[in-house]
């Protein structure tokens, strides 16, 4: 049939009715004109955010924390990335299979992953800290609800050696003790971010600005010689074995530099495996623990001495009868002498004769001494809870009280406040400060506190003690010539003075040129035997002769003296 | 007139053509440097993980009991050292 003869055509359709249709038609393209100039022209700020949003991403660029090194340059902290896994509870709905499988990788209890699945929060971590191979296994499962944050974690290769002296880090990776704490400005690395373009594949395509660039952290250089250190470790814990101690320290300072080479506590830690940690094992006793040091404190006494003319190196000091009465206090040498030199006080330990030497300046000219070695003064090393030690104000002073602070008694400091003091020994009677981060450049000429000839005579009194007739011929070093202190201290114990007793050694060598010093406690040595000569001076021995060989430093003495064990007893 | 607004017309289409290619030439190597960016990190991360594992490895505690139980060495003697004086002349 042809259109035009189609019986719909014959119909008579009112003429407004397709003028009708037309005029909606118009209506409704009119209106799409008006909305999409609406959309492009009028309201295209949202829509120009909504689209980005869909293929831009700011990206989150981590920052590692910098490393923390020996002197040698062998690492001693690294930070490596790990993965930690959370969930959202809500979405992960997991088959028991997947459970069981997602448990056995996290290395957890099913029982366990499924309480932590089935909490109320929004937000749960599963586990922290797994290995990124782990954590990869976990991405290929493709669980609902289970996500996967990258996050860095420390090691600490060496492990307990060098526990006290780094730290450790928290979960977060900012540092919670030691030297991450104390530098952890320059340790820490900021995070940057970006803003990017990304395609459909997940490419970014392109950076459109950089918000922040991350910085990583700087890499830190310390004093300490991993060497030496192990030599220390490795010799105290020795002693603290055989004399079957609660607890002990040493430190070892370079001479020239004021560097902390070792530093070591004991009980120490496993900074890796933080899970049983006491705070006896926390403590770092070297720097902020005091202790009433005794009989070591005796050289600075004799050093003022001479220092301020009074007496000479052979000046005859009377300590017989082994007795001193001041005021209702009584002063005893446990094994009594006769006429004493200022040298033989020292080598035989007289606390008598160092509190008469001591009694007979102005209680002024003691407290500047202590004052300016630095004792009653933390050293502000930057490490976290650093102490100064106690050290009375000189016009609250008693006679008593002068006379026993002479040797050692009524003034407390911390190991590595006296290692440091005995650097004026070392250095001709100059004093400098100490660093935990190696120094390229010799420090400046230190504080001067004695005079060389002061600082010489002193250190050959100390090479008297480790000679045949002092307190500590167990000091020897085979090859070198060395000076050095012992100490024997009561504990105090609620301000009275127990049986138990802290035994030190304090020296220096090669006593020719000295280069280091090396400084020992032991606390609680309870076997029978607590004599600073016999205790920590072995000790010490050990640690000098060691570190002087790993430092390649020349012998100074003839290899004649083979150890004489005929000591003095000291005071105490 | 027409000549000119050719020339115009070619010019224009180039020079589009153009920015087109070095869009897409940024993004390629923009791709290339971000793959580079992070390959560095890696091998960065795979420098700390080696360093660690040289330090456990070379711990002085292993080192000692290698020496001393397994090579069977022992320190020197100081009678047997010889400290040469170097560096002064």
């Amino acid at each position: 049939m042809k259109f035009s003869s189609s019986p719909v055509l014959s119909q008579a359709v009112p003429a407004w009715r397709s003028r009708f249709v037309v005029l909606m038609l118009m209506l409704a393209f009119a209106s799409l004109v008006g909305r999409s100039l609406y959309l492009q022209g009028i309201n295209n700020d949202f829509l120009r955010g909504k689209g980005e949003a869909r293929y831009e991403r700011v990206l989150e660029i981590p920052a590692t924390r910098g490393r923390i090194m020996d002197r040698q340059g062998d690492v001693l902290a690294v930070s490596t990335p790990v993965k930690s896994i959370w969930a959202i509870p809500d979405d992960a709905k997991l088959q028991p299979a997947q459970a069981r499988q997602l448990a056995q990788l996290l290395e957890m209890d099913v029982r366990e992953l499924n309480r932590k699945l089935s909490s109320d929060k929004d937000f749960i971590f599963i586990k922290r800290q797994i290995p990124p191979d782990v954590a990869d296994q976990i991405a290929a499962l493709k669980l609902p609800g289970i996500h996967q944050q990258q996050e860095y974690r420390r090691y600490y290769p060496v492990g307990e050696l060098t526990a006290h002296m780094l730290g450790f880090t928290g979960a977060e990776d900012e540092g919670q003790e030691g030297v991450e704490l104390a530098f952890n400005e320059q340790l820490a690395g900021k995070p940057g971010s970006r803003r990017v373009i990304k395609d459909r594949r997940g490419n970014v395509v392109e950076d459109v600005e950089s918000i922040r660039s991350p910085q990583d952290g700087k890499d830190i250089n310390l004093a300490l010689d991993d060497k030496i250190q192990y030599i220390a470790y490795s010799n105290l814990k020795q002693t603290l074995d055989q004399f079957k101690a609660k607890a002990g320290g040493a430190v070892v300072l370079d001479t020239r530099t004021g560097e902390v080479l070792a530093l070591v506590n004991l009980p120490t830690y496993n900074p890796n495996n933080r899970s049983k940690l006491s705070g006896a094992q926390l403590r770092n006793r070297a720097l902020t623990d005091t202790y009433e040091p005794g009989s070591t404190m005796k050289p600075f006494t004799a050093a003022i001495a001479l220092e301020k003319g009074k007496f000479r190196y052979d000046t005859p000091v009377q300590t017989a009868p082994g007795r001193l009465t001041i005021g209702n206090a009584t002063i005893h040498d446990s094994h009594p002498n006769g006429v004493l030199t200022v040298a033989q006080v020292i080598q035989k330990s007289s606390n008598v004769g160092i509190s008469k030497i001591s009694l007979t300046f102005p209680p002024e000219t003691m407290w500047d001494m202590y004052d300016s070695l630095g004792f009653g003064t933390p050293l502000k090393l930057g490490f976290p809870g650093e102490v100064g030690g106690r050290l009375r104000p000189w016009k609250k002073w008693q006679p008593i009280e002068q006379a026993t602070m002479s040797y050692g008694n009524g003034i407390s400091v911390t190991l590595i406040q006296l290692a440091r003091a005995y650097l004026v020994f070392a250095r001709d009677g100059d004093l400098i400060p100490l660093s935990l981060t190696k120094l390229d450049t010799l420090p400046p000429q230190g504080k001067a506190i004695f005079s060389a000839q002061t600082a010489k005579e002193v250190r050959s009194m100390m090479e008297l003690v480790v000679q045949p007739g002092g307190t500590a011929t167990k000091a020897q070093v085979p090859g070198y010539r060395v000076a050095g202190k012992t100490g024997t201290a009561h504990k105090l114990e609620g301000g009275q003075y127990a049986n138990k007793y802290v035994a030190s050694f304090v020296g220096l060598a090669p006593a020719s040129d000295p280069r280091l010093i090396v400084a020992v406690m032991v606390d609680e040595p309870s076997n029978g035997i607590y004599y600073g000569g016999d205790v920590a001076a072995p000790a010490f021995s050990r640690i000098m002769a060691g570190s002087l060989r790993t430092l390649g430093v020349a012998q100074d003495a003839p290899l004649k003296p083979v150890i004489i064990t005929t000591d003095a007893k000291e005071e105490f | 007139m027409a000549r000119l607004n050719l020339i115009l017309l070619a010019i224009a289409v180039t020079c589009a053509l153009s920015a087109v290619t070095a869009n897409h030439k940024a993004r390629k190597l923009f791709i290339e440097l971000d793959r580079e960016q992070s390959r560095m990190h890696q091998l960065d991360v795979e420098w700390g993980q080696l360093q660690l594992e040289q330090s456990t490895w070379a711990s002085h505690a292993r080192i000692e009991k290698i020496a001393r139980d397994k090579l069977q060495m022992k320190t020197p003697d100081p009678k047997q050292t010889l400290t040469l004086d170097g560096g002064k002349q």
